[in-house]
């Protein structure tokens, strides 16, 4: 009697299983946890900006310690995890299976967009690679070592000893190999977020003559300021180990 | 330039050709720059036929723009380069003397080349069939306005309605999806009254089958926007995305399972 027997759940795994496996869902998983490590993006950059700061390290490793010990911003931190892991693997899987919707490919492709950057739309894939491999270096690095205690040790006026990451960001942005690393992600997150941002939107179906472009114009000026002011930090820290300013 | 000579590289398969397709590449003299892009292949094919060589085989209908049927990539555009027309709508003057035109079939998996440049476009059909309709008999024509329709869902759904399921949207998307035909329809007939009674289960059935199909998922690159002869819009995508998510929220398909009353 019904034309829709069965409408959800190809794989009978109830209506929240349907949704999270139709293609509409598996991309709003992506939306959500985009729009998560995006709104992370300037709390961290907050905090790296205490790197900048003449003061041996003192700020950086107190609120390093301070971050690391806060329930609150632990729980926060684990949702953070979460995300990256889900981002990356439904990513992967999406791209996998995106690639493989063509069958033959074209011999000629020209691919055009509309308010958005086609090429960094169509690399989203390749973009979101560099950032994993970036984040995995970047979590073993200091992560890590941080987690493990392989630091140094530093005490501060109230003699409370805490745990040193600002030396070893230091020695890491003395080197160069390093440096070029970290801005050429910056980059891959540059082009990550110009077309990530506003498809983000797009995705959950915020689409609307009157707040789209301000969804759009924020998008772009996001993911220029955000990742340059990522980027700056290594370059001026490495700068100042050459004695150029 | 009045009579073009052009390099034609054509993707022919099947028939005395390969099961797997290859490009054969033709010469073609005195091509007037008047013809529509589909005139000069009858120039071709009635030229192969001459020299007993087996036509190239292509789809084609109305010739004016609104059927949907003449399906090519040409030089790497779902119905050529210009912006808003089908392939029959595209004329030679847009091409320059002693040009190559690489011509292919649309290339997704569930558009499987029947020959040359014919694609079977069944899926569309079947996705249709799972709920771009409205299930009851409209009777006869209401009295105007017994049923208000706001001026701007009158043209959002006109809009959307343009879509004539052409398929260059799977054509052109790095990702073969076909969420701009399946936004296109849905959001026609939810924006209107008859249509916005079954908007839940149509989203959530017409989504299921697009999946079935095996299309690709859409990545927001809007190539399907840039290369529809319609122009359909992407804001029917982010409608489609609001109707499936609510609709997958909200709608009990075991409530529509119950018998009725009596």
């Amino acid at each position: 009697m019904s034309w829709l027997t069965n409408t959800l759940s190809p794989v009978g795994l109830g209506w929240f299983g349907g949704f999270l496996t139709s293609s509409i869902g598996k991309k709003v998983l992506m939306a959500l946890t985009g729009l998560f490590l995006i709104s992370f993006l300037p709390i961290h950059l907050l905090g790296n900006l205490y790197l900048l700061k003449d003061d041996k390290g003192e700020s950086f490793n107190l609120y390093a310690e301070f971050m690391t010990h806060n329930k609150i911003i632990k729980a926060v931190s684990y949702t953070l995890y979460l995300s990256i892991v889900l981002h990356a693997i439904q990513g992967l899987l999406l791209w996998r299976q995106n690639a493989s919707a063509r069958g033959q490919n074209y011999a000629v492709k020209v691919t055009r967009a509309v308010g958005t950057n086609a090429r960094a739309a169509t690399r989203m894939g390749w973009l979101g690679t560099i950032l994993l491999i970036f984040i995995l270096l970047h979590m073993y690095q200091f992560w890590l070592q941080m987690k493990l205690g392989n630091v140094p040790r530093a005490a501060y006026g109230n003699g409370e000893i805490v745990k040193d990451l600002y030396n070893p960001v230091m020695d890491a942005f003395a080197n160069p190999t390093f440096v070029i690393i970290y801005v050429v992600s910056m980059i891959a997150i540059a082009f990550h977020l110009w077309h990530g941002f506003q498809s983000a939107f797009q995705t959950l179906g915020l689409n609307h003559g009157k707040y789209t472009p301000f969804i759009k114009a924020l998008g772009k000026a996001y993911s220029v300021l955000i990742p340059a002011g990522f980027a700056i930090i290594p370059i001026y820290v490495y700068g100042d180990s050459m004695g150029w300013w | 330039m009045e009579n073009m000579h052009l390099k034609l590289k054509i993707w022919r398969q099947g028939g005395k050709f390969s099961k797997k397709g290859e490009f054969v590449t033709y010469e073609l003299d005195n091509v007037s720059e008047h013809m529509s892009f589909l005139e000069m292949l009858d120039v071709l094919n009635e030229k192969l036929i001459t020299q007993r060589e087996e036509p190239v085989a292509f789809e084609h209908d109305c010739r004016e723009g609104i059927c949907g049927t003449c399906s090519m990539v040409i030089n790497g555009h779902p119905h050529g380069p210009n912006a808003g027309t089908t392939t029959c709508q595209l004329h030679m003057r847009f091409f320059r003397d002693g040009d190559t035109i690489t011509v292919e079939p649309f290339r997704a998996k569930s558009f499987p080349v029947v020959k040359d440049l014919v694609v079977e476009r069944a899926a569309f059909d079947r996705i249709i069939q799972a709920g771009g309709f409205v299930s009851i008999n409209t009777g006869q024509a209401q009295d105007a306005n017994a049923i208000p329709v706001s001026k701007e869902s009158a043209t959002a759904s006109f809009d959307a309605a343009a879509c004539i399921g052409c398929g260059a949207c799977v054509a052109a998307c790095p990702n073969a999806s076909a969420m701009l035909f399946v936004s296109a329809k849905v959001s026609h007939l939810a924006l209107l009254p008859q249509g916005k009674v079954e908007a839940k289960r149509r989203a959530l059935a017409m989504v299921k089958q697009m999946d079935l199909e095996g299309f690709g998922n859409c990545s927001n690159v809007t190539a399907c926007e840039a290369e529809c002869p319609k122009e359909i819009s992407v804001e029917n995508i982010a409608r489609l995305n609001r109707e499936y998510i609510s609709a997958a929220f909200v709608y009990d398909e075991k409530e529509e399972k119950g018998g009725g009353a009596g």
